[in-house]
């Protein structure tokens, strides 16, 4: 088994493409991700006991049970309710909520993370609630949120090659559609692989400077 | 109700199966952090170099590219894995990168007076890791090992896409055959649960039972 250059050249423009569709994938499924993990975060800090309940359960059940199943879920039950998704939408919704319960993890510990004494000053002051919220709670819970929240969207790159198996044509199902029609392995996948890291290494070394500058200013 | 009944013992076999690619994988993956972890931390240029390209190599791809190239790339270049090997191989491997850095941080947060303590014993470096650092540092591994282990039997779904008939691959077959859609992903997605907080109930009882041998408060998982 040889590489061949031919093969890589003529795949690499389908990989190009497919690897459009990954990061367009993993943008919405992180917006996604991003806001429903606030909302579940605000849910799970709920005063009321049955809220907190049924919410911290429900995301225990979605974050032990695999992406790839919940992907199948949407994909297959939901038409059957009267719910037409497109792979697409049916795989960002995955993603985002899959991630959403990693995601409110960040958001509870960074808001729960900011000093009580940070509350009683804003009642002193008499700040409104959405004073105290906006000037005084986020702008000291935000920062050290940024670092794991970066890191979750390189970890839902990663993840992206499972919407594949809901027929969506990302950068890894567009090197095994052509590698079932040409027979040629080697080099999509090698090439799909080596775009991987092409992307993630380097978003890694930036959520490491990330981490370094918010680090710096705490 | 009475197809789920007649498909049920096809369902335990997928979850036994799901069971023994988790604690295989699990077995390699647990090796391969302290191998890679401890070469991240060697004294040698080139150990950690190596490491480190493993490391970046195995978390910078994802694990079902690796996963479809041991299995469809490897028999090309002459080495033929079965579907369970190769599904444990990048399973285990994978995780094993994460769990890498676990433990390199975990004896990384060790303190500075626990080194030099060692070396004023005049241990040598085996001695200072086996009986110094290691030990200190394992407490500290055991609840991110335990949201690991999570996220390494959630992977095993995944080995339903090189055939392997898993759970995930039993509720296809059932799909397949019955048309019903709602009620195979449901019940897989409770066993998925289950088994999931069986290894959570593992990790706990792992870190309470260490803690109560050493007399501390143990470190809790979740």
């Amino acid at each position: 088994m040889h590489w061949d250059w031919a093969v890589a050249a003529d795949v690499l423009p389908r990989l190009l493409a497919g690897l459009m569709v990954t990061v367009q994938a993993t943008f919405v499924g992180a917006i996604l991700a991003y806001a429903l993990g606030l909302g579940l975060a605000i849910l799970k800090m709920s005063h009321s006991h049955p809220v907190r309940f049924v919410f911290y359960w429900l995301s225990e059940f979605i974050r032990r049970t695999p992406l790839l199943v919940q992907l199948y879920f949407l994909f297959y039950v939901l038409p059957d309710l009267g719910i037409f998704l497109s792979p697409f939408l049916a795989g960002v919704i995955g993603l985002g909520l899959h991630f959403a319960t990693y995601t409110s993890e960040v958001f509870r510990a960074g808001i729960e993370n900011v000093p009580k004494g940070q509350w009683e000053a804003a009642r002193s002051l008499n700040y409104t609630r959405a004073q105290t919220w906006t000037r005084v709670i986020l702008p000291q819970a935000i920062p050290p949120m940024i670092p794991p929240l970066a890191n979750y969207l390189i970890t839902m790159f990663k993840e992206t090659p499972l919407l594949a198996a809901i027929t969506v044509v990302e950068l890894f199902n567009a090197a095994n559609i052509y590698s079932n029609s040409f027979y040629k392995y080697l080099e999509p996948m090698t090439l799909v692989g080596a775009l991987f890291l092409l992307v993630s290494i380097p978003s890694a070394y930036a959520a490491i400077w990330l981490e370094r500058k918010y680090a710096r200013q705490h | 109700m009475e197809i789920i009944v007649e498909y049920f013992p096809l369902l335990l076999k997928g979850a036994w199966l799901t069971v023994q690619l988790t604690v295989t994988s699990a077995v390699i993956a647990l090796v391969i952090s302290f191998v890679i972890g401890l070469s991240r931390l060697s004294r040698h240029w080139w150990v950690r170099a190596l490491a480190t390209i493993y490391l970046e190599f195995f978390r910078g791809t994802s694990a079902l590219v690796q996963m479809f190239f041991m299995f469809y790339v490897l028999p090309l270049l002459g080495v033929t894995l079965s579907p369970f090997l190769a599904g444990v191989i990048a399973c285990g491997f994978n995780l094993g990168s994460y769990g890498s850095e676990v433990v390199r941080g975990a004896i990384q947060s060790i303190g500075k007076g626990q080194r030099e303590a060692a070396h004023s014993l005049n241990y040598t470096t085996y001695q200072r890791y086996r009986y110094v650092l290691i030990p200190q540092a394992i407490p500290m591994m055991i609840p991110p090992f335990g949201n690991l282990l999570i996220e390494l039997m959630k992977l095993t779904a995944v080995t339903s896409l090189i055939t392997l008939s898993d759970l995930t691959f039993v509720a296809q077959i059932i799909r397949g055959q019955t048309a019903m859609t709602l009620e195979p992903f449901l019940i897989i997605l409770v066993m998925y649960f289950a088994i999931a907080s069986v290894l959570v109930g593992f990790t706990d009882w792992v870190a309470s039972s260490i803690a109560k041998r050493r007399g501390m408060v143990p470190v809790k998982v979740n």
